[in-house]
């Protein structure tokens, strides 16, 4: 079946459509890895964008059941060059369009992606939809153009559930996940690390996490406007001081406005898994895996409180803060990698070593 | 961390000849990493034998030395110049067991020298087994179980032990040589013996085989703050079983789930870290497609074949990066040079799939097995680029110039695309697919053609389904362009469909039984034209400044764009074969030079990933392309050149001279019609008579009797070759009719437009080749070389040297004048090649080349003239006079330039020169005297020249009068001679010693190959009779090579090794920097 990617300036790419049929929009982003396709359909932090994979053959090893990373695929639209019509994997268990078929999630092939990365890089993420079947050019245009921009919008209660629940009960020392759009592998990690996982939705009242005794905070990654959700940070300010806090990504977000920092969005934002950061306390550099549109401006932090610790080499944004006072540390790639390189999980270990301390 | 202030002298060791399993790819990194020192204000000493490489330019190192790659010289050369440090990992295998051995014989240690990069002791635990192993045990990785072997015996008993199949592994050798997997204990005797008899050390690692698993290798780098990168995976199409180096290889790796490839990624950088290396890294795994296994195979703490092409694939270069993290700097602190804006700390990411495909060469070697397994037989690689797997591999398919152009349909198919496959001929096709050679991808084929399923194929194969169905997509979309009958009867669409599948127009136009123009022509029409992409190392994340191209089917282009410079496009001569390597791949980078220092706009199209013209920055515009008139109209409708140099790249741009004119595309310097003078033989013919020049008698023939009765009537022996070949492609001496009638049969299917050329074969006399420069009114010999073999041994592969040694000064000004004759009546614009036969003081003209040829380099080194630049800045209008250039060069030394064989490769095939060529590469000698070049060349061709011990001599009668003078001559520097029974007996009558020994088939022992097995025969000069050679002599010569006893098969070249060795114990040997050289001769 035909499908159309539309994009709100009205240019429109014909392609093919695989996965569910229907319509859908969101802010087109491009995503730099070369495999991963699974891991980045799971991720929360998608939700609200269609995904546009820069590497062009998409599909090859299938979908397996152990690489999902979430209960449901978030991204609301998907866009490769090459879709591939068989997999090849020991471990896979279906193909790629029935996956996206099972989750009701459109997905368009057939598109010149490394023209809709440049526009992208050029002209900064953009609203857009996908529209299977023949449809109207004029009015997907207009349809595009009146789907919502999800600046400002709370995208974390849609993904999250409204009950806490427990990833694992074994390990010595307990650590409460604070779910923004927590990816499995964050709590996978933890638990390998010998600690007690319970995810908590990220609006849980403040006293709700305490009664749990925990002795470590995660804040985890998550979609969207890290402004447009003020009662988690309310619910963070009240627990920054009483525990170690360790935020990853949307979890950087929040934890800086907790101190007063502010939020503004990127060009086309960091999507990809091969992005060099710097740890200025080591010198050392890991490559990191990033799926984020907004970002914390360095400036708005307080010198005196809060201290920068990892860097962006390519463009020099911030990667990393840690409290001068308080065990609070927080990066805004993720070390949870999946999709991509495991340099950076050693950020674990040190929350695992705080935690003990404590 | 910024660079290193306490070394100021770095070395540099090349890896010699191109060879089998070390080609261009070490000219490439060498030449970065001259580059890329100098940038950081070190001085450079490079050592390497090859003159054909760019890396010994004079101005590419500071000081260069073109001597044998010996630990003796190398010793002298470090005791002479005192470098600081070695960079060790530049020179492929042969630099790292130089280093190695510089290191245990204890020269770095007595002269300071650090070796950088990666030290000895990273160095051992890469290539060391035992250390290797404990190594990788240590990080929790899997080593194939193993065992090493040091005689029969206990070789079967470990075989016994592991359970078959069986990998074997000799060591000390390079790229697999005499490698080979065993299926069962018959096998493993036979193979085992052989591989311990390759082995210098006898030592040969019995390996548990992991056949059929994928192959995933991945390219890592290591600074000195211990931070580390992974460059790019690459996935093997054909799975564990075959060397690396002859398979076909996929960039990125296609068939790995995240979770698996980020746990190779994790392992790689845990072992670069363990091993300890400064720079890059190749690391190659074995997964099991059934569950997932892991299995380390090896790493290669060095750049590589694989570093090479990985650097082609993603814009990332190895050497360079490599070079400056030996010396200090971090992967932060080097910039890349694609993007012009991030850091060299950061992971390629690609938008795009990659081929490398091997090339062979079976046809020069028909007696060779053409199955391919563990020990490397590919003489070549062609790197295609595409959107898409299928475009990918049918580019790369065209790019290989073995005359496909594309996966079918192209002419050359065994079975065309309706034929009714019989039970025999399935029967075949299953044992190609399941036992490898040079055409098994075709076989893929014709098998699914064969109706056989993609799981059958798998199970033949154990190529991943992934792959085969990609294939299989490929063989629906020609299915249905059969459908349709005409290319004004094909929709657009189908044809849009096809182009993007990688069909080319000549396969399009095959099936729809039109011409390619028509193609080209229906798809202008309707808008369908290759758009070109750039390669830019970041997937498009960021804007690249300098990024190269390739083409696909899309609408957005983001290639040519149009500034103020003229613009000027170079044709590649695509992968190395026998007959056009790296000599042309030189000739076009000097191209690219010469006119970017004029202000033109520089293009390359090429398609070899080893060369330095594929290099990011020799050249302001590179394309990563096939050659053919399609892909490179392509090219020059968006590029708009001035013009298209194709002189420099061989045989295979020369030959689109007239297709690329027809379409109106101006071919610069000498002229298409010239080209065709020369070529053919008619006006040829016309041309030496109107020069009164003479030439052999001959004629020319389309049959059979024809060619007989020219041979009868200029009488046997003849040379008998088809027209338009390079490298002496299926040319023959012929010595009777018989022999003819099997020739032309053969020689007809080479060239079927054109006709066999039968000249008058001179016996016994000197070959001289002539290489001139000429602006079309004035011409200036850049030097004549004689011949060491007789005439009638192909010009590629004889030794030659330069300035003649023995002819007469009267002749060689003959020589000078003919071939100034000959490039002024061509109006030739460039380079022009001609080779003499000389015999009773005659001169006859063999061949004219008009065109760049092999020697050019090495001429140019010698007499310090960069021909191949002169001549391109001739062809954009300069004159010899302008450029300063008027007058000869003599030079008062002597240089040989000796050939390299890969006959250690095809166990079977008889070593002897022909002239069908068969060398892979060059070395040159270079000494005050003739005898000292010679030895010299001889050494560093790896010939051990023994100065004392046996010498033992079997030649054919015609040659037996001859070879008395030389055995007189051994038997005085104290050679003991040993002859068999007809040599010997003449030997002995005119006053030579020599004890006779049996020949093989005489009964009696120890008989000749015994004393060679037991090591008592040091030397062998060995003549071949024109006929079919026995059995017996094969064998001789066939363990000469694998023992790598010095062989010599003609009497030249006897004599001449005879002088030489004479002077090496005369004389001391010693070691002189080309600059040095080029300074005597301004004295």
């Amino acid at each position: 079946m035909e499908a159309h990617l539309v994009i709100e300036d009205g240019t429109v790419f014909k392609g093919e459509s695989f996965g569910a049929s229907g319509e859908s929009c969101g802010e087109l982003i491009f995503n730099t890895s070369m495999t991963g396709y699974q891991e980045i359909l799971y991720d929360p932090s998608y939700k609200g964008q269609i995904v546009v994979m820069t590497y062009p053959l998409i599909g090859n090893y299938g979908v397996t059941e152990e690489d999902v990373e979430s209960g449901k695929v978030h991204a609301e639209g998907f866009v490769v060059k090459e879709r591939s019509k068989i997999y090849s994997s020991w471990r896979a268990v279906k193909p790629l369009d029935v996956l996206l078929y099972e989750h009701g999630v459109t997905g368009i092939e057939g598109i010149d992606t490394r023209r809709l990365t440049v526009m992208l890089r050029e002209k900064g993420a953009v609203k857009a939809g996908i529209f299977t079947g023949r449809n109207n050019a004029k009015k997907m245009v207009e349809k595009v153009k009146k789907s919502r921009d999800i600046a400002g919008v709370d995208l974390v209660k849609e993904v999250v559930g409204n009950n806490p629940y427990f990833w694992s009960k074994e390990g010595s020392r307990k650590v409460v996940v604070l779910d923004c759009g927590v990816k499995y592998n964050t709590l996978r990690l933890l638990s390998e690390r010998g600690m007690k996982v319970l995810v908590m939705p990220a609006g849980t009242p403040w006293q709700d996490v305490v009664k749990e005794k925990p002795d470590g905070i995660l804040v985890s990654n998550g979609p969207g406007d890290p402004a447009a959700v003020p009662y988690v940070v309310k619910n963070l300010a009240n627990l920054i001081e009483r525990y170690p806090v360790f935020g990853i990504c949307f979890g950087i977000q929040l934890i800086a406005q907790v101190f007063g920092g502010k939020t503004y969005k990127l060009k086309f934002g960091h999507h990809g898994a091969n992005h060099p950061v710097k740890d200025l306390n080591t010198g050392r550099i890991y490559i990191t895996v990033q799926n984020h549109s907004f970002c914390v401006d360095m400036d708005t932090l307080d010198k005196n409180d809060i201290e920068t610790t990892h860097i962006n080499l390519n463009d020099n944004t911030l990667e990393g803060i840690a409290h001068k006072k308080f065990p609070v540390f927080a990066v805004q790639f993720h070390p949870e990698h999946a999709p991509g390189p495991p340099d950076a999980v050693y950020l674990f270990d040190r929350f695992r070593d705080m935690v003990e301390l404590r | 961390m910024p660079h290193r202030k306490d070394l100021k002298k770095i070395m540099i060791i090349g890896s010699g000849p191109i060879i089998i399993g070390q080609a261009c790819e070490f000219d490439y990194s060498g030449s970065q990493a001259c580059k890329s020192l100098k940038e950081e204000g070190y001085e450079v000493l490079l050592v390497n034998s090859n003159p054909a490489t760019i890396m010994t330019d004079p101005e590419m190192a500071g000081i260069t030395y073109l001597e044998p790659l010996t630990v003796e010289l190398l010793a002298k050369i470090i005791e002479k110049e005192r470098p600081d440090a070695l960079l060790p990992t530049l020179g492929g295998q042969t630099g790292l067991n130089l280093a190695t051995f510089l290191s245990r014989e204890g020269v770095l240690e007595k002269y300071g020298v650090e070796v950088i990069g990666a030290d000895i002791s990273a160095i051992a635990m890469a290539e060391d087994r035992e250390l290797f192993k404990n190594a990788m045990t240590e990080l929790g990785i899997e080593v194939p179980a193993s065992a090493l072997a040091y005689n029969l015996k206990d070789g079967l008993e470990i075989g016994k032990k592991l359970g078959f199949p069986l990998v074997l592994r000799p060591a000390y050798t390079l790229g697999g040589t005499g490698g080979s997997v065993a299926y069962n204990i018959e096998e493993l005797e036979k193979k085992l013996e052989f591989g311990l008899d390759t082995s210098p050390i006898s030592e040969v690692l019995i390996e548990q085989s992991v056949l059929g698993w994928k192959e995933i290798e991945f390219e890592v780098m290591r600074d000195s703050a211990d931070s580390v990168i992974m460059v790019t995976s690459m996935e093997n199409v054909d799975p564990m079983g075959i060397h690396t180096g002859d398979s076909i290889v996929v960039a990125p790796a296609q068939t790995l789930s995240l979770r698996e490839y980020a746990n190779l990624v994790n392992l790689s950088k845990k072992i670069i870290r363990k091993i300890g290396v400064v720079g890059g890294a190749n690391i190659q795994f074995a997964v099991n497609p059934e569950d997932g296994g892991v299995v380390i195979i090896e790493v290669n703490p060095r750049v590589s074949r694989s570093s090479a092409l990985a650097s082609k694939a993603t814009g990332f270069p190895i050497a360079r990066i490599a070079t400056k993290l030996a010396v200090g700097l971090t992967l932060e602190e080097i910039d890349n040079q694609i993007t012009g804006k991030t850091t060299c700390f950061a992971e390629p990411t690609v938008d795009y799939c990659v081929f490398k495909i091997p090339r062979f060469t079976f046809e020069k070697f028909p007696a060779a097995d053409k199955t391919i397994s563990t020990s490397m037989k590919a003489v070549g690689e062609a790197m295609s680029i595409g959107r898409n797997f299928r475009e990918a591999l049918q580019k790369g398919l065209r790019s290989l110039e073995t005359g496909r152009y594309g996966l079918g349909s192209d002419k050359k198919d065994v079975w065309d695309i309706n034929h009714q496959f019989t039970g025999e001929e399935k029967e075949l096709i299953a044992r190609k697919i399941s036992v490898p050679d040079d055409e098994r991808l075709f076989y893929l084929r014709y098998g699914m053609l064969a109706g056989m399923s993609v799981d059958e194929i798998y199970g033949l194969s154990k190529i991943d389904p992934w792959f085969l169905h990609n294939i299989k997509g490929i063989i629906e979309m020609e299915k249905e362009l059969y459908r349709y009958s005409g290319v004004n009867a094909l929709p657009a669409g189908i044809l849009e469909k096809a182009k993007k599948s990688g069909f080319s127009d000549r396969q399009i136009s095959f099936i729809m039984n039109s011409s390619e123009k028509e193609v080209r022509e229906k798809r202008k029409k309707e808008n369908i034209a290759s758009v070109f992409k750039p390669v830019d190392s970041v997937g498009g994340e960021y804007p690249a400044e300098k990024p190269y191209y390739y083409s696909s089917n899309e609408k957005h282009d983001s290639g040519a764009v149009q500034g103020k410079k003229k613009k000027v496009v170079i044709l590649g001569g695509g992968p190395n074969r026998i007959g056009q390597g790296i000599e042309f791949d030189y000739c076009c980078v000097h191209a690219s030079f010469s006119l970017r220092e004029d202000g033109y706009e520089s293009i390359m199209v090429n398609c070899n990933p080893e060369t330095v013209s594929t290099d990011y920055d020799t050249s302001d515009r590179l394309y990563f392309e096939p050659i053919t008139v399609e892909d490179v109209l392509n090219i020059v409708e968006k590029e708009k050149p001035i013009g298209v140099i194709l002189q420099f790249g061989g045989q295979t741009p020369l030959n689109l001279a007239i297709p690329l004119q027809k379409e109106g595309i101006n071919i610069l310097g000498t002229s298409p019609e010239a080209i065709d003078a020369a070529e053919d033989r008619e006006l040829f013919r016309q041309l030496l008579e109107k020069l009164s020049l003479k030439q052999t008698p001959n004629g020319t023939a389309t049959s059979f009797e024809q060619a007989a009765a020219i041979a009868e009537k200029i009488g046997y022996p003849v040379l008998v070759r088809p027209s338009y070949v390079l490298g002496g492609r299926a040319m023959e001496i012929v010595y009777d009719r018989e022999t003819l009638e099997s020739f032309m049969q053969k020689a007809v299917d080479v060239s079927q437009e054109r006709p066999v050329l039968i000249d008058k074969f001179l016996e016994d006399a000197i070959e001289v080749d002539a290489d001139a420069i000429c602006d079309g009114e004035e011409c200036v010999i850049g030097g004549i070389m004689e011949h060491i073999e007789e005439a009638g041994v192909h010009s590629g592969d004889s030794a030659m040297v330069l300035p003649t040694y023995s002819l007469d000064k009267k002749i060689v000004k003959e020589i000078e004048t003919a071939t100034k004759k000959l490039a002024l009546e061509l109006k030739i614009k460039g380079l022009i090649n001609v080779q003499y036969a000389v015999k009773n003081s005659k001169v006859y003209v063999l061949e004219v080349n008009p065109r760049a040829s092999r020697t050019i380099p090495f001429i140019s080194k010698v007499i310090a003239v960069p021909l191949a630049k002169l001549a391109t800045k001739i062809m954009t209008g300069k004159k010899l006079e302008e450029l300063g250039f008027t007058k000869e060069i003599s030079v008062n030394y002597f240089a040989v330039k000796e050939s390299v064989f890969p006959f250690n490769r095809f166990p079977g095939v008889d070593a002897v020169l022909g002239p069908e060529m068969r060398s892979t590469g060059e070395v040159i000698g270079m000494d005050k005297t003739f005898e000292m070049a010679y030895a010299k060349s001889q050494i560093a061709a790896g010939q051990k020249l023994p100065v004392s011990g046996t010498i033992f001599i079997s030649v054919k009668d015609k040659d037996k009068k001859a070879v008395v003078a030389i055995a007189k001559g051994f038997q005085d520097i104290g050679f003991e001679i040993l002859a068999s029974s007809g040599t010997g007996k003449i030997l002995n009558e005119n006053g030579v010693t020599a004890r006779i020994i049996p020949k093989v088939y005489e009964g009696e022992r120890p008989n000749v190959v015994d004393f060679m097995k037991n090591n008592q025969i040091s030397i062998i000069i060995n003549t071949p009779s024109g006929k079919k050679p026995k059995k017996d002599i094969i064998s001789i010569r066939d363990i000469a090579v694998n023992r790598n006893i010095p062989l010599i098969t003609t009497i030249p070249g006897a004599k001449a090794t005879m002088v030489a060795i004479k002077k090496l114990k005369e004389n001391k040997i010693s070691v002189k920097s080309l600059q040095e050289y080029h300074a005597d001769l301004n004295k």
